[in-house]
């Protein structure tokens, strides 16, 4: 398995291939339904959004709320389609990564192609072993959206699949 | 006649909850297991990934996935039991609060128009059925919505009969491809009017992974769903390979003479289902 520490350069992007099997370490940030439509009234309205886009890893998760003694509750990936129709426009803007689960469409692979990105996907269902692997975890943006809010994540030997590649290839 | 205070149904509803979230059905770890075996490449590392998961979650006691669910209840009651005490919808409601507090489980429900969060996971949804004798059958399913999306419900002319009926569960597992987590569990319901055809999927989900209906037409269906089904090759996460679904669960009932109602109810990998009777 290889090893990746965020962020992503563009040499890591271009090494990578559907199908790998990655274990990545350093700082996502997770975004799912909610807070991308906050994401996207944001810039819409030309304000400025609460966290860094460019080089930023886009985790599509929902966590369980953490017990005192631990950094995160259980955090598996969600469905990414229901996110394909926010991801293009995101990537424009510098997002280097995607980590979800299931396909997207056309327009996205086309999004990580034009920007040299790539889309990870994260084992559906393993949200205690993804819990784990999170050594601290802050909400940094839309706290009232509870487990739909931002969260600053870092991660350690989080093992992940190269879904679709920069170069089109595609694992599903 | 047997009276039956409905605090006791609350605590037994706690109980199930919190176990619901981190174990999954014994026949479900089962069958992961089985297909982690016979798998190999991307879909066998997703496989051990799932059980190593199973292993993790019951050891630290934690959710096993974070879709902890919408909290479905289905309730069988005795005809001869009396309830006192509180409503008991007060009290389902009461005692999945509780879990998803105690089981530091996610919230996930919310207004389906504003889309805020309830923040404690209620209102359960609450199937009850009277039924002989004086005592009541719990049943406990957290249905993660994934999965629940990818559902769906055909109204198909009875001539189509067995065979479109195969091929609207295929359809549907087909449709769905890789987003709902499979390996999936297929729930269907077969017959009855529009809105208990869905309800006998859901209790379709109900039955242990590899169980059979009893009835040999049914059973033959749910065997030529999953035959049809593996050979879609989607795979463990849509990573490829023979497991696609883990099993097909079929119930029925009588229904019009104009229709074939077929409602196709999606479950992910993670089957989770806690029953007691009291």
């Amino acid at each position: 398995m290889k090893k990746i520490c965020l962020p992503l350069s563009k040499e890591d992007i271009k090494n990578l291939s559907a199908g790998d099997s990655v274990s990545l370490s350093g700082i996502i940030l997770t975004a799912r339904d909610c807070a991308h439509k906050r994401i996207f009234e944001l810039l819409k309205n030309n304000e400025k959004l609460p966290f860094e886009i460019k080089d930023a890893v886009i985790y599509y998760a929902g966590p369980c709320p953490s017990k005192p003694d631990a950094a995160s509750g259980s955090c598996g990936p969600t469905t990414s389609a229901r996110m394909e129709g926010f991801a293009p426009t995101l990537l424009d803007l510098g997002l280097t990564a995607i980590i979800g689960k299931g396909e997207m469409n056309a327009e996205v692979q086309a999004a990580l192609k034009r920007n040299t990105g790539v889309y990870f996907a994260a084992i559906g269902g393993a949200g205690a072993l993804y819990g784990k692997a999170i050594k601290s975890c802050e909400c940094i943006a839309f706290e009232d959206l509870l487990s739909e809010a931002v969260y600053r994540l870092e991660i350690k030997d989080f093992p992940v699949v190269v879904a679709y590649d920069c170069y089109g290839n595609s694992i599903y | 006649m047997r009276k039956i205070n409905t605090a006791i149904i609350e605590e037994k509803i706690y109980n199930l909850a919190m176990r619901s979230g981190v174990n999954l059905t014994p026949s479900c770890k089962a069958a992961l297991k089985e297909a982690c075996e016979n798998e190999s490449g991307a879909a066998k590392f997703a496989l051990s990934t799932l059980l190593e998961n199973s292993r993790i979650a019951v050891e630290e006691n934690m959710p096993v996935c974070q879709d902890t669910g919408l909290a479905v209840v289905m309730l069988e009651i005795g005809q001869q039991v009396f309830l006192e005490g509180k409503p008991i919808g007060q009290a389902v409601n009461e005692g999945v609060r509780r879990a998803y507090r105690d089981g530091y489980f996610r919230k996930s429900v919310c207004d389906p128009i504003t889309r805020e969060n309830t923040s404690d996971n209620t209102p359960a949804v609450l199937h009850t059925e009277i039924v002989e004798g004086d005592k009541i059958a719990i049943t406990f399913l957290p249905k993660g919505f994934g999965s629940e999306n990818m559902s769906k419900m055909y109204m198909l002319k009875p001539s189509q009969g067995v065979d479109g009926i195969v091929e609207a569960i295929i359809e549907t597992v087909r449709c769905a491809g890789s987003r709902p987590c499979p390996p999936v569990y297929v729930g269907v319901g077969i017959g009855g009017s529009f809105d208990y055809c869905a309800y006998l999927a859901k209790r379709a989900l109900t039955r242990e992974v590899g169980a059979h209906n009893p009835r040999k037409e049914i059973a033959d269906i749910e065997k030529r769903a999953l035959d049809g089904i593996n050979k879609l090759e989607i795979g463990c996460q849509g990573f490829g390979g023979n497991t696609t679904a883990l099993g097909v669960s079929c119930e029925y009932a009588p229904t019009h003479i104009a229709g074939l109602p077929v409602a196709v109810n999606i479950q992910c990998h993670c089957v989770r289902c806690e029953k007691e009777i009291i």
